[in-house]
């Protein structure tokens, strides 16, 4: 099993996160692509750590995760006080800054 | 976590690599298919089951890949934590609040598909002209020893980002505390004015339940009243504004109508209601309530929406 098999993989997931926030307008659905796109790079660390049998890249993949988690929280509350202002979660709607 | 098993069954068989493809091109062939289903899953909700799917298939791969500590961290944080946190907002914000997929900016999809087609064959481009070498056999610091090689690794030469990471989290802890927080406008509303409002208001009792008196008592099905009219004050607005057809077989609301919008008239495909030709004029909608029971909880939990 090649790692490059791992990182095509990766790669994949990371284009289709990509896609899933360009074409999304649900703010919560733009949320989970940009994770799928953080997992997608944590494959990748995890497939090159093993490649150079090396542990690094599995404590990289770990300190994602973690900073992933809090980026979700401060996400979801932001996510929610605009929800509560504007009664939606879409984000064509969040245009107070245009006018 | 069938892959995990499969990979067990097959390594006891053949040679352990193999297993491990059989585990590999089973779990991609998945979380593509779950990744791609996400990304045009019209329901938030279904989206979060999708990327369920994609996250504990990627914990088994990291566990093939001889990482069982990210695969527990992956997930306890990731499935456990931060999907259910997901599913949480989501309910507060209301799972009625589907996405509509209609584009917004014309060719925006189109040219969103073209470029992740040209990523992705940028990037498999790339890593097929990388010279990426063969793996080497999942060693001795990948066993058993990989929580304490991982736990030496965090806290010797990681270990001031170790620490700020620490400070990332309370940050991140505050920042959610403050964003949340609602500040209460108005006075908190005593029980006596809740009372008294409750009075005022058309209805003194709680609004009807739904499926009173009908054949049916599920939540979407509207309660009858005594002479045989639906009663739509006892369908939750959420629920009619989600309905989307399909066989109904007591009494239903009309398929489709909109969540604050009260029909002129009252169905009249009703079997069991034969007099369904006007509605009650005295029914209010739960999309607008009168001031009392619901309406009451509303100021308990403090403020004032925006105007």
């Amino acid at each position: 099993m090649s790692p490059a098999h791992y990182i095509a993989l990766s790669a994949i997931l990371f284009v289709i996160g990509g896609v899933g926030v360009l074409i999304r307008r649900n703010a919560i659905v733009i949320f989970m692509c940009v994770e799928l796109m953080l997992n997608a790079a944590n494959l990748a660390f995890v497939a090159f750590a093993r490649m150079h049998h090396n542990l690094d890249g599995q404590v990289i993949a770990f300190f994602v995760m973690v900073v992933a988690a809090a980026e979700v929280v401060v996400g979801l509350a932001i996510l929610m006080a605009m929800f509560r202002t504007r009664r939606s979660a879409s984000v064509d709607d969040a245009n107070l800054l245009k006018y | 976590m069938s892959g995990m098993q499969l990979h067990l069954v097959v390594a006891q068989s053949t040679a352990s690599s193999n297993g491990e493809e059989v585990t590999f091109w089973l779990l991609a062939v998945l979380s593509v298919l779950a990744a791609l289903g996400m990304i045009v899953a019209r329901k938030a909700v279904h989206c979060a089951m999708l990327l369920a799917v994609v996250m504990l298939s990627l914990a088994v791969l990291y566990a093939t890949q001889g990482a069982p500590f990210l695969a527990f961290v992956q997930v306890i944080v990731y499935t456990g934590a931060v999907l259910m946190l997901f599913l949480f907002v989501m309910m507060l914000v209301g799972v009625s609040a589907s996405d509509s997929l209609v584009e917004t900016i014309k060719g925006q999809r189109l040219a969103a598909g073209f470029a992740g087609i040209a990523l992705v064959i940028l990037l498999l481009a790339t890593v097929g002209h990388a010279a990426l070498g063969g793996v080497t056999r999942v060693g001795a610091a990948y066993g058993s020893a990989n929580l304490t090689s991982i736990a030496r690794l965090i806290f010797t030469k990681y270990v001031y980002a170790f620490e700020v990471t620490s400070a990332l989290l309370i940050t991140a802890a505050l920042g959610a505390m403050v964003l949340a927080h609602r500040e209460r406008t108005t006075p908190k509303p005593t029980q006596r004015e809740l009372a008294k409002r409750r009075l005022a208001g058309a209805h003194p009792t709680p609004l009807p339940g739904p499926g009173t008196y009908a054949r049916h008592n599920a939540v979407d099905r509207p309660a009858l009243l005594p002479d045989g009219r639906v009663s739509e004050l006892s369908v939750s607005p959420v629920v009619t504004g989600r309905r989307t057809g399909g066989p109904a077989e007591g009494p239903m609301l009309p398929a489709g109508r909109p969540a604050g919008a009260r029909p002129a008239t009252a169905p009249a495909a009703l079997p069991t209601a034969p007099v369904a030709a006007q509605a009650d004029p005295g029914h209010h909608d739960r999309a607008n309530p009168p001031p009392d029971g619901e309406d009451g909880e509303d100021g308990e939990d403090g403020g004032v929406e925006t105007p």
